[in-house]
């Protein structure tokens, strides 16, 4: 069972409420009392009813600045009934809908798409909807990404990574724009096929958590960033001018040249990505760029 | 967000049994350089007793050559010169774009060779010092 710290708080309170109140207020608040008994009672009976059945024991990091006696990191532990096809994110749900409702994580479209629940499961940064419980070794232990601020729980500050993101410009710019108004820019097939991978990217955020050079260097680019630029810098519509200036930033101390490929995000990226080979290839760019034998 | 939570580094070598291949390599690629950076400095100075007299230098390296220790480490630094060399190898190629989806496959194959040489180099590299 899960630690329900606030209650005690909310029972004092409630008390002191009650010595000026109606018959009426009373009775509400016994309606109350019984109604947060019978669900403490159906939680402990959902509980017990899955001791013989086929359970996942999790392991989940748990903080919360707001709330006195929970400043302290800790683990609380789940047991959740397995269910065939269940991944790590069905059971923080139902976690959090049978357990314990304050426990907090990101989460939407549970279907690899949105990118907000990237989490640290055992030891790897894993997203969450991607993930099959099946596939991993009891305790399940689940922690925000490593490297990163934890706000809440299993949220962590997304800040910095979008801060990095967006420091590659990452979106569509050209100076040569075809003839005709209503004409389209076309892509070559073999062009968008050299981008294609890197246009997956759903911004969230495990390889920038494994990249250990990014844990040490705040002002390096990360994987992610390097990945969205990649995707720009190589669509030929864009021209030479807009590819010097995209080169212009990944050129800098700070970014591609800090990637010492450990391969640690082409490992983690739930997309697969082949980021490290975009960002070699980013760094080959840079040295041509630079050559000169005149 | 009135307060967050900084754990710092959660993944700092405490976590080694869960590094990747890259990782390792990574890893063993900065230690191994280190090592050799630091012999360096030995092999200048032994070297460098050439410049009193030959003799000086003969002296010197017969005695080194006739510790236990100094083989030992002699193996050694072979193993950690052939591993540096090999993995400089994979990084020249993943430079270059080639092969990047076998990498963890060339860092195993590396380590194995490394293996191999340094088991091959041990009955020349100590030898007399038993006899």
């Amino acid at each position: 069972m899960s630690t329900q710290l606030p209650e005690q708080a909310d029972e004092e309170s409630s008390a002191a409420e009650v010595e000026p109140t109606s018959q009426a207020r009373e009775r509400r608040l016994q309606k109350k009392r019984e109604r947060a008994e019978e669900a403490e009672r159906q939680a402990e009976k959902a509980e017990k009813a899955l001791d013989d059945e086929d359970t996942y024991h999790l392991k989940v990091f748990r903080y919360d600045p707001e709330i006195a006696g929970k400043k302290e990191p800790r683990f609380d532990d789940f047991h959740v009934p397995f269910e065939k096809g269940m991944t790590v994110l069905d059971a923080l749900m139902y976690a959090r809908d049978t357990y314990d409702s304050s426990l907090t994580f990101r989460h939407s479209c549970r279907q690899a798409i949105c990118g907000s629940d990237a989490m640290f499961v055992n030891g790897k940064q894993r997203l969450c909807c991607k993930t099959q419980l099946s596939d991993l070794e009891e305790p399940v232990r689940i922690e925000p990404l490593p490297h990163a601020e934890v706000v809440k729980d299993l949220v962590v500050d997304m800040e910095h990574f979008y801060d990095q993101m967006e420091a590659v410009e990452p979106y569509f710019q050209t100076n040569d724009l075809p003839e005709g108004e209503l004409e389209e820019q076309k892509q070559s097939r073999e062009n968008r096929e050299k981008v294609k991978m890197s246009t997956r990217c759903i911004w969230c955020g495990a390889c920038m958590s494994s990249c250990n050079i990014a844990a040490g260097d705040n002002e390096y680019l990360g994987p992610a960033a390097l990945n969205k630029a990649y995707r720009f810098t190589m669509d030929e519509r864009e021209g030479e001018d807009m590819k010097q200036q995209r080169l212009e930033i990944l050129e800098q101390e700070h970014g591609v040249w800090r990637c010492q490929t450990q391969f640690s995000c082409t490992e983690v990226c739930p997309k697969d990505i082949p980021l490290t080979e975009h960002i070699q290839e980013l760094k080959r760019e840079a040295v041509k760029n630079n050559l000169k034998f005149w | 967000m009135s307060q967050s939570y900084n754990r710092g580094l959660i993944e700092d070598f405490g976590r080694w049994r869960e590094f990747s291949a890259g990782m390792w390599a990574w890893v063993f690629h900065k230690f191994t350089g280190w090592v050799l950076v630091g012999y360096l400095f030995t092999h200048i100075a032994v070297l460098s007793t050439a410049l009193t007299s030959p003799e000086a230098y003969t002296t010197t390296i017969q005695s080194l050559e006739s510790l236990l220790v100094v083989r030992l480490l002699e193996v050694g630094l072979l193993a950690v010169a052939v591993f540096h060399i090999l993995n400089g190898l994979r990084l020249l190629f993943v430079d270059l774009g080639i092969g990047l989806e076998s990498q963890d496959k060339s860092f195993y194959a590396s380590l194995l060779l490394t293996g191999a040489i340094v088991i091959a180099s041990v009955p020349t590299f100590l030898a007399g010092v038993f006899g």
